[in-house]
């Protein structure tokens, strides 16, 4: 067992970083053993926000299990519920109207935009500039005001269901969406200028845990931290799922698999969701925002699988039915859970303050980890 | 402690408590004590946060010290007094920034550095580091304690921002230009304190405008850019600055 108090027989220092802590996002509890300001070795311990999400989902029917799914990754809550009602869809082969399609791509990509600034303002924090996070909240700010209109909630929205979206939207939507985008494109280059091309930042950043294309796969990472070591791995490029298949975007890959990459391909990601919700946003087809359901759904034996990309990698849902109104069993394969994996790989030999910024790229939310 | 250098500083025009010759020398060596604080601080509140905090404002604040240090000793130099008062008399034509030449503006720039890293201030502010260790040396420390320590390391700002004004912005003087006899009356007619105290505002306000826009540095570059950049190149600049001051090339 791991001596969690005082020092290791080699005479290095163990501390203990979280589970309160700034830099961990959340309550993750690092170990870490320092030999002085350098890392040796990085032991997360997890559970301390564990809430049996997918025990919760066994007595949950088809329709309601899609709520709990916000709770896991809490900053792209849209894409977890869109995840969980796609599984439903391909179970019953729900054709989903074009118009819902349109709709949930279009929040998909609102979520991870305001993902992405959430995250960007706080690994500028973590590496210690405060304002790029003010800067971040004003634009992010935007985005939740457009969700609350139409889907009702800032956080957890819970508007996508088996067949399509729980309403349609609201009049002003696309005149708001609109004017964020327009907004949003304004602001960009101010943050490249304060943040980007900081030569403390770069400094930061550079050459700081680099992660092979190697380790990257043998990990299993994905998302960003994936496609910054070379790995092509979007899903909605590779298993293209609604209206994704119709859209031209790019896929942000970098190489160099080091913290700037990282950085580099979510600020890239950031230019693609706008290109993608321009091309969307002015052909909402339209039509219904939901297919005609039944109203007790009942997946048919047998098990199904999907995936999505959501703002931190790959979301799988797995479920196997036995036929009944409530899944067998459900398994969530989380992204922030394998991008932790690779965290210690990453950080050993570099200094507490790498360490920090390592997090920061990895993007972790807790609740997605533990779920 | 640190009120204790306030004595030796000319707020205005004939109000200094206490004229000593070697008054800039007495200010920096007063100043330096907070490092001690600090250091206690992070040690005896037996937490590791704090430790790592401690030994890494130690580390700093000591090299940092050398920058300003010499920093000052080239205006010195150009003054050959260590007394405030000599030293701002000596600007009475001109602020020694506009008038040292380029071994002024090189010290004023590396003292500005110096004096942020050395008040443990933003992008330099390896010993609290919030994301790192929390709040590094005072982690331990609430109420009026915490309090102390946050009150002197303002303090430390103003005397070190304020003998950066004496040195370099000509402390109390007004700012005057050449033979512009209206232009420099209506600059004598704003108080001495006024220009002083504005002079300091202005470090300070650059200080904070640092730690708003700017990362925070890592450790082990913290300290290359002491020792492999800074030192070096004040230790050269004192060279320069000796050249000058003995050819009498400063206006």
């Amino acid at each position: 067992m791991f001596e969690e108090v005082g020092r290791t027989e080699t005479g290095d220092l163990i501390i203990n970083i979280g589970p309160q802590h700034p830099a961990t996002h959340g309550v993750l509890h690092l170990v870490i053993t320092l030999n002085g300001e350098t890392v040796k070795k990085i032991e997360p311990h997890l559970g301390y926000i564990h809430r049996s999400i997918e025990k919760m989902c066994e007595s949950l029917t088809y329709r309601q299990y899609i709520y709990v799914t916000s709770r896991m990754d809490y900053l792209s809550s849209h894409i977890n519920n869109h995840a969980c009602a796609l599984v439903v869809e391909k179970g019953l082969q729900i054709e989903v109207p074009q118009r819902a399609q349109y709709i949930r791509v279009i929040l998909d990509e609102l979520n991870r935009i305001a993902s992405h600034l959430l995250w960007w303002g706080a690994i500028a924090m973590d590496v210690g500039a405060i304002t790029p996070f003010f800067h971040a909240f004003r634009e992010r700010e935007l985005i939740t005001d457009i969700m609350e209109e139409t889907c009702g909630a800032r956080l957890t929205m819970n508007f996508m269901v088996p067949g399509g979206t729980m309403m349609d939207i609201h009049p002003d939507f696309v005149k708001k969406t609109k004017a964020f985008l327009n907004f949003f494109k304004s602001k960009l280059p101010e943050y490249h200028e304060l943040v980007t091309g900081n030569v403390i930042f770069k400094g930061r950043l550079e050459d700081v845990g680099v992660l092979s294309k190697e380790d990257a796969i043998s990990y299993g990472t994905s998302g960003p931290v994936a496609r910054a070591s070379g790995v092509s791995c979007d899903v909605r490029k590779l298993y293209p799922y609604d209206v994704y298949s119709q859209i031209n975007f790019e896929e942000a890959i970098e190489t160099k698999g080091d913290c700037y990459a990282r950085y580099k391909v979510r600020m890239k990601e950031l230019e693609e969701s706008i290109r993608i919700i321009e091309q969307l946003i002015d052909n909402i087809p339209e039509g219904e925002f939901q297919a005609k359901t039944k109203a007790v759904l009942k997946l048919p034996k047998g098990e199904y699988m999907t995936r999505v990309e959501t703002a931190r990698g790959d979301l799988g849902v797995y479920i196997t039915s036995e036929g009944g109104t409530t899944p067998y069993r459900i398994k969530f394969r989380s992204p922030g859970f394998s991008n932790l994996s690779a965290l210690d790989h990453m950080v050993r030999g570099s200094k507490i303050g790498d360490m920090v910024a390592i997090m920061g790229t990895l993007d972790l939310v807790i609740p997605d980890i533990d779920r | 402690m640190c009120n204790v250098a306030y004595g030796a500083y000319a707020i205005a025009k004939n109000f200094q408590i206490w004229d000593l010759n070697i008054g800039v020398l007495y200010v920096s060596a007063v100043s330096s004590f907070a490092v001690i604080g600090i250091l206690m601080a992070g040690w005896s509140s037996n937490n590791k946060y704090s430790l790592l905090g401690a030994m890494r404002s130690g580390a700093q604040i000591v090299s940092y010290e050398l920058s300003a240090g010499l920093s000052i000793l080239t205006i010195v130099i150009l003054t050959g007094s260590l007394k405030v008062s000599d030293i701002i008399q000596s600007q009475e034509t001109g602020w020694w920034l506009f008038k040292g030449h380029i071994p002024a503006l090189i010290a004023f720039v590396i003292y500005v550095i110096a004096i942020t890293a050395e008040t443990n201030r933003a992008p330099f502010d390896m010993a609290e580091a919030e994301s790192e260790l929390t709040a590094g040396f005072h982690t331990e420390y609430s109420g009026m304690r915490f309090a102390f320590f946050f009150l002197s390391e303002y303090i430390n700002i103003f005397i070190a921002c304020g003998i950066g004004a004496t040195l370099f912005l000509g402390g109390w003087m007004p700012f005057h230009i050449g033979h512009w006899e209206a232009f420099n009356h209506i600059m004598d007619f704003i108080p001495s304190s006024v220009w002083f105290l504005g002079k300091v505002f202005f470090l300070i306000f650059v200080i904070m405008w640092f730690r708003w826009t700017f990362p925070r540095l890592r450790i082990d570059q913290l300290l290359n850019l002491e020792w492999k950049y800074l030192l070096p190149i004040s230790l050269f600049n004192l060279l320069l600055m000796t050249v000058v001051a003995i050819m009498g090339w400063y206006f």
